[in-house]
């Protein structure tokens, strides 16, 4: 087949996908558009077998990887953790809404880093949400602040975002020496998302307040919080024992999930919803599909805009195209574009390409401009989502992050 | 007289007691929340900018926090009912905070409500986007209260046109 041919089907295909999962067709899951697409281009020859087998391979680690950070995060749902943070945040911000946005920006932070920001979207927005409904406060800022830093503070740490996972099976760097090089620009991102939430949002902050009743102390689940803190230490010191991370990912999850699988307070269908399997295979079938295109010319084209060096301007550069077009296309496909280009470039490069489609997302709050404009179309009950307070406060924080994390990076890299 | 006093989270007490103090004995209350839609369209929200994720139905995806924010409406309007120690209607309705407000002071003779701006400065600071619509379209008079200690005059900025001292 054609190169031409095959990349203009390829890039059809991979917006065919893209477009089953933005629109949430009924009659299409998006495992089913990805995996149809994948076969479809192996069929027709766009991509070969064995190229498409290499991409698979590839992507296997990291979509294990995947499963059982999600499981891990099930498990400490489960084991009543979110809701715990939930009561302590509320206890500790003593009437205050300020403190409460302090909390909830450190335990948001906390979540997204070491459990991923599927586990903050998902699992602690509704928490934060009933607490500030507790606290008889506006929950607007709080709410924000999660969805925010889901991407914000996605940063830290390989585990933090599946585009990290992605980028660290790709490039050669430890799990420690990633964290260490990332910690001042997540710290650089979160404190500029910091500043603009306590402007934008000072009147709901500022109204002031009677005290009310305080909450009791609420109990921590300690078996949660110890299997996630020797699964963090396992990560830090996987190199230096010389073991894979995912194997420590893998043992955090049998840890926290075997106990109330013999204790049968979980079933095997709940946790096989838990981690996702569709959105598994959605991950391996775009994988191919992007592979298929990068492979018949999309790699070239790529390589061709994006700066190559690992200069500052250069690492910006990389950063605000890679936001940009995460933006277009969300930050999936995005990294999975990226990865293969920048990979000869260093992590420098890398690490720069994860700051822009890390917090690039937030410059529409709904991951994309496809997804937001499609969500304004489609979903009636959608229509109290304020398009414009999502779209200034995108435009208050996003370059800014951007532009500080990047800054910090380089420095990071520089020492 | 038919009072409505706006119950909003943070400044409801100061306003509950106001009305308290101010409206008349024999005055019909009802008091009256609002549940803002726009923090559970942004928790929505926040979900569903995940890609690829398989998507719970709707409803799975929309009750439990409007039951939440239902709950604690309900209980906000059973305590400010408690502190104002007099019997009084509850109405608690959801959507646009200023527009539902303005809604359901139809018929009324008098709604209160608290300032939700700045609120150490006299000034229109003082009022932030909701309260404004409010106060401009409500079709009834208004006794706006300050949910703190009302500032005194000397917090007014000065004049426009004069020009600060200069050295």
């Amino acid at each position: 087949m054609p190169e031409g041919l095959a990349l203009a089907l390829a890039l059809v295909v991979l917006a065919s996908t893209l477009g089953a999962a933005v629109f949430q067709a009924r009659y299409v899951t998006e495992a089913a558009a990805a995996t149809a697409g994948a076969l479809l281009l192996v069929a027709v020859g766009a991509v070969s077998l064995s190229h498409a087998g290499d991409a698979l391979r590839e992507l296997a680690p990291t979509v294990g990887f995947l499963a059982a950070l999600l499981l891990i995060a099930e498990g400490a749902r489960r084991e009543g953790l979110f809701d715990a943070v939930g009561a302590l945040i509320a206890r500790g911000s003593r009437g205050s809404a300020q403190r409460l946005l302090a909390f909830v920006f450190v335990v948001a932070a906390g979540v997204t880093a070491a459990l991923g920001l599927d586990a903050t979207a998902v699992l602690l927005t509704p928490v934060v949400f009933a607490t500030a409904a507790r606290m008889r406060t506006s929950p607007r800022p709080h709410v924000y602040a999660c969805g925010h830093l889901a991407n914000s503070a996605s940063l830290l740490l390989p585990v933090s975002n599946l585009t990290n996972l992605l980028a660290f099976h790709a490039g050669g760097v430890s799990f420690a020496r990633f964290a260490a090089l990332m910690v001042l620009p997540t710290a650089g991102a979160v404190g500029v998302e910091w500043v603009v939430f306590r402007r934008f949002f000072a009147i709901d902050l500022g109204r002031p307040r009677q005290p009310e009743a305080q909450a009791p102390r609420p109990a921590l689940p300690r078996f949660a919080l110890v299997v996630l803190a020797l699964t963090l230490a396992g990560f830090a010191l996987s190199s230096l024992i010389g073991v894979q991370p995912v194997w420590v990912a893998a043992a955090g999850a049998v840890a926290i999930t075997a106990p109330s699988l013999a204790s049968r307070t979980t079933s095997a269908a709940a946790l096989a919803r838990a981690f996702e399997p569709g959105f598994l295979v959605f991950v391996l079938g775009l994988g191919v599909i992007v592979a298929a295109a990068s492979g018949n010319g999309l790699a070239s084209a790529v390589r061709s805009v994006l700066p190559t060096g690992s200069s500052l301007p250069d690492l910006l550069a990389i950063a605000a195209l890679s936001a940009i077009l995460a933006n277009l296309v969300n930050n999936l496909p995005a990294t999975l574009m990226l990865i293969p280009v920048l990979a000869a470039n260093g992590h420098g490069a890398i690490l720069a390409m994860l700051i822009g489609v890390n917090v690039g997302p937030n410059l529409t709050y709904v991951g994309s401009l496809a997804t937001l404009l499609w969500r304004r179309v489609v979903h009636a009950e959608d229509a109290d989502i304020e398009l414009g307070e999502f779209l200034r406060l995108g435009a208050l924080t996003v370059p800014a992050a951007l532009i500080t994390a990047t800054v910090l990076l380089w420095l990071c890299l520089k020492v | 007289m038919r009072a409505l006093v706006w119950i909003v989270e943070d400044t409801w007490q100061a306003t509950v007691a106001e009305a308290a103090a101010y409206l008349p004995a024999d005055a019909d209350i009802t008091l009256l929340h609002v549940a803002g839609t726009e923090a559970e369209g942004a928790a929505r929200a926040a979900r569903h900018a995940l890609l690829g994720r398989p998507h719970p139905p709707p409803d799975a995806d929309v009750q439990p926090l409007r039951a939440i924010s239902e709950q604690a409406a309900e209980e906000l309007l059973a305590e400010a009912q408690a502190r104002l120690g007099r019997p009084a209607r509850r109405e608690t309705r959801r959507g646009r905070l200023e527009r539902e407000v303005v809604a359901a002071a139809e018929g009324m003779d008098v709604l209160v409500l608290a300032r939700d701006g700045d609120h150490a400065h006299l000034g229109p600071r003082s009022l932030g986007p909701a309260a404004r619509f409010v106060v401009d379209h409500a079709p009834c008079r208004v006794l706006l209260i300050w949910p703190d200690v009302t500032p005194d005059v000397t917090t007014i900025p000065p004049p426009p046109d004069t020009k600060p001292p200069r050295r």
